[in-house]
């Protein structure tokens, strides 16, 4: 209050010497005051939300008058309904995972010594602009785990379980004795025998790309009652197949490719070749149909599509949590701060453990900072257009799409301005009774 | 580069000059060398004899022009070069004013502000019929257009008209026919450069036979799809069919789409044709399509990407050098003759002058041409820049596959469209093929919801 009537009094020296009441007498000089202030407000807020609301009743062109055609495009079109739905999710879990996480956040270390270094780096993120996260997620959920930070960490989890194979490429190539035998297995075409020493060509795999050991080919000896073959590469460098089905100089062997001889659907006898691709099967396997399982080919585990149609909304809000729980962490322990301290003592003498402490004191005691974070949040997630517009790839921005985002696209990419406006009046209606809440809520607390 | 430059300085005029009126004998003698030769060439007959330009302007001192592009970089510095030709030889100023894709909403907000370029450059037909509609481009006068008629053959003539008035000079071109690969895989795989769609399979085979993925296609960007699609469709329906296409005369849902699809799917289908598989594809924009294709040594991600004379520029970002590490071949035909897509920027004219129009006719002129193809990255239409002037081998060989297509080459088609469908990232062709390259099964699918955007884009 002080400050206000030093404002009013500070053209006092000017004015009549006589002062006057400070309301009515001087409304003249009020509006002159006031003026700037409203000028600005309208020509910089109200006309454009005017003018918004005025464009989007008529057509593309802006001629004519198109009634309600805008709104009711707005209710059919698949595009914006997707956005729809991708709103009320952002809406729903953004603020409620960055505020709950900036509550955990706030009440651990208000009681750790580092707790004022760990909150800097938790808040960082809020000095970095959502178009520069936006390029930093871009890549982090890059499919690519030589790339994607994502992927590398998932990647790496998954194949400490689970072993990639040695030859995820390789396959028969033309005229081969192989064929598909139904989940990336290969099977001979005919039953293989004894002395006659088998031939298992395979092409698909660079000579660096070899397992280390890996050698020359050689050709199988015949040796009598046992089975024979060789398993390689049949592929030269620079020449193509050369010989084809028959072992060339410079062809390696499939060191550690496993065989399986196959009879009436079990396995008789398995093998391993040797580093030459050399095998021998013992003569169990006469008569039987050779097999490469599929573990040999299974192709290197490439982590998950975070970035396809239905893991792009989650992964972008991971982003935009990433970025806010910072802002949250700081407002809520700016709360905790001003909590008394006493009533968490009472309770703690009464004999409530931490939870009970946190669970029944602290968090009904936060409760208005805690709605004005997640309402604040609210307003900001209901315009969010920047992370989603840069990191979503073109292929799955319309999965990812957002009312925002799907405003500039109607309006600036596709010439639609009377659509564009319509979505522009309808993010307002959803934005006004949030805003209604936080100004009620304000007032309240001015009175208090 | 250094050494071209400064050659470029002093006898740049008069190889310009020469170039023109000497183009058979130096197309001659041009095929075998590259680098700066062609400017060599054309100084040194120059020093003997040749000295008439082919272009004449009017005496234009005390007069001043702004042309407007989208050209950044390079691209800038290369036509102010050719820009600073035209003040030395008509007296005028000329001042290049950068604009902001799209082009065309830039110069609306100029000529709502009532300062709009003299000339600006506009990269589609449609762009220029756009231009016309409103009522902001002004015709090509008398001598622009007999310059134009000169230099251009009917069909690149024919792509500036609007309603049987010439409006637009295609001044720059960009092949969009063009396979770009890793020589080093080539070669370990023993393939050779494909001429017919059935030996680029082969070649695509031989290429993962030997351990490395045929293809990176950069689907992220869905241009880079419906360049595809352009090029196979064009080959494959024919010219006539491809223009019925472009202006939705006939139906996506027609055979003839369908049968494109499914020859594409013979390589966007198999998921180990293609880098990273479809989704991996998906993910990949133009770029980065081009840059893991040319790095990684014997084992790039990709021997082969499919995309337009540009890809140069992304090339450069890599260690490759071009013309010997990565390579090119003209995408092959499918049906009987090879297919030749092009994109390009025409001059029009916005503010009809003297001065103006001189401009325009000077860009019309294999003078201008030849100036900016001997700086790079440039590829000129126009018939009589003698192919010399490129400064390497494989832009000379782009350049005579745009030539030699004559009438027969067909713009983009995705630009011929309307913006709704042809040009919007998630939306329209862009979106329906990238859901076709996830599940190039679905040929049917695909068609019908190619055929529903296009008949809610072109209103019919």
């Amino acid at each position: 209050m002080t400050s206000a009537t030093a404002a009013g009094t500070s053209p006092g020296p000017a004015a009549p010497k006589s002062r006057r009441s400070v309301t009515g007498t001087r409304r003249t000089v009020a509006a002159l005051f006031l003026l700037p202030a409203l000028v600005l407000l309208g020509a910089l807020v109200v006309y454009p939300i005017g003018y918004s609301l005025v464009r989007s009743f008529y057509d593309q062109s802006g001629d004519s008058f198109a009634g309600f055609d805008n709104y009711q495009a707005l209710f059919t079109d698949d595009g914006i309904r997707t956005a729809l739905k991708n709103n009320v999710i952002w809406v729903v879990f953004a603020p409620t995972v960055a505020t709950a996480l900036g509550l955990i956040f706030a009440v651990l270390t208000e009681r750790i010594r580092w707790g004022t270094a760990f909150k800097l780096v938790v808040f960082m993120p809020m000095a970095i602009s959502m178009l520069a996260a936006g390029i930093i997620f871009r890549l982090v959920y890059d499919q690519d785990p030589d790339k994607g930070v994502a992927n590398a960490v998932w990647v790496g989890v998954h194949d400490t379980f689970a072993e990639s194979s040695a030859f995820p490429k390789a396959h028969p190539g033309r005229d081969s004795p192989l064929e598909p035998a139904g989940g990336g297995a290969f099977v001979t075409k005919r039953p293989v025998e004894a002395g006659t020493p088998v031939v298992v060509p395979l092409v698909g795999v660079a000579p660096d790309r070899m397992p280390e050991g890996a050698k020359q080919a050689a050709a199988a000896e015949p040796e009598d009652g046992k089975v024979t073959g060789t398993a390689w590469q049949d592929f030269t460098r620079g020449k193509g197949v050369g010989k084809l089905g028959g072992v060339d100089v410079a062809e390696l062997g499939y060191a550690g490719m496993r065989i399986e001889a196959v009879k009436d659907g079990e396995v008789v006898a398995s093998a391993k070749a040797a580093d030459d691709g050399t095998f021998t099967l013992p003569a169990a396997a006469d008569g039987a149909l050779l097999r490469l399982p599929a573990d040999n080919f299974k192709e290197p585990y490439n982590g998950l599509n975070w970035l396809g149609p239905s893991l792009v909304t989650p992964a972008i809000i991971g982003s935009y949590v990433w970025m806010w729980a910072g802002f949250a962490m700081v407002l809520i322990a700016a709360g905790l701060a001003g909590m008394p301290r006493e009533l968490l003592e009472a309770a703690r003498v009464d004999g409530a453990n931490e939870w009970q402490v946190f669970r029944r004191v602290t968090v009904p005691l936060l409760a208005p900072v805690l709605a004005v974070v997640a309402v604040t949040l609210m307003i900001n997630v209901l315009k969010v257009f920047d992370l989603v517009f840069i990191i979503a790839p073109g292929s799955s921005q319309d999965d990812a799409n957002v009312l925002a985002l799907e405003l500039y696209r109607k309006g600036f990419a596709s010439d639609q301005p009377g659509v564009a406006s319509a979505i522009a009046v309808f993010l307002l209606l959803l934005v006004i009774p949030v805003m209604w809440f936080n100004v009620r809520r304000l007032r309240r607390e001015v009175r208090r | 580069m250094g050494t071209r430059r400064t050659l470029g300085r002093t006898s740049r005029i008069a190889a310009t000059l020469a170039a023109g009126a000497l183009a058979l004998s130096l197309t001659a003698c041009g095929g075998d060398d590259d680098g700066g030769g062609g400017g060599d060439k054309g100084g040194q007959q120059d020093g003997g004899k040749d000295t008439a330009t082919s272009v004449t302007l009017p005496k234009l001192d005390g007069e001043s022009l702004e042309v407007a592009a989208v050209w950044t970089g390079a691209e800038q510095e290369n036509f102010k070069k050719v820009l600073a030709e035209f003040e030395k030889r008509t007296g005028a100023k000329v001042t290049f004013v950068p604009a902001q894709d799209p082009i065309i909403n830039f110069l609306g907000s100029k000529i709502a502000g009532g300062a709009p370029p003299d000339v600006a450059m506009l990269p589609q037909p449609g762009a220029i019929k756009q231009a016309v509609d409103k009522g902001w481009a002004k015709p090509l006068g008398a001598e622009a257009t007999k310059e134009l008629g000169e230099n251009y053959s009917p069909g690149w003539q024919e792509i500036g008209k609007v309603g049987g008035k010439q409006y637009g000079v295609y001044y720059k071109a960009a092949n969009k026919s063009l396979i770009w690969y890793n020589a080093q895989v080539f070669e370990n795989a023993g393939a050779a450069e494909p001429k017919t769609w059935d030996e680029l399979l082969t070649a695509a085979q031989t290429i993962y036979d030997s351990g490395v993925t045929p293809f990176s296609v950069g689907g992220a960007d869905g241009w880079t799809l419906t360049d595809w699609f352009e090029n196979v469709y064009l080959s494959q329906a024919g010219p006539e069919k491809y223009d019925q296409l472009a202006k939705h005369e006939i139906k996506w849902t027609d055979p003839s789409v369908k049968e494109a699809l499914t020859t594409l799917a013979e390589i966007w289908g198999k998921k180990d044709y293609v880098a990273g598989g479809a989704s991996g594809a998906l993910q990949t924009e133009f770029p980065a399509s081009v840059t893991q294709t040319f790095t990684g040594g014997d084992q790039p991600k990709a021997g082969m990407v499919y995309e337009g004379d540009f890809v140069q520029v992304n090339i450069g970002e890599t260690d490759a050098e071009i013309g010997t590490d990565a390579k090119v071949f003209p995408f092959p035909s499918v049906g009987d003759t090879a297919p030749v897509v092009s994109g390009g920027d025409a001059a029009v004219v916005l503010e009809d002058s003297k001065a103006a129009q001189a401009l325009a006719t000077w860009l019309a002129s294999p003078d201008a041409a030849t100036i900016q193809a001997k700086l790079g990255g440039y590829l000129s239409p126009n018939k009589n820049v003698d192919v010399s002037a490129y400064p390497n081998d494989v832009q000379k060989k782009i350049a005579e596959a745009l030539v030699a297509a004559g009438d027969d080459f067909r713009f983009d088609m995705s630009d011929q469209a309307p913006q709704a469908f042809g040009g919007t990232p998630g939306k329209g062709e862009w979106k329906a093929l990238q859901d076709f390259l996830k599940n190039p099964k679905d040929v049917a699918g695909a068609q019908a919801k190619l055929e529903a955007d296009a008949a809610a884009a072109y209103g019919s």
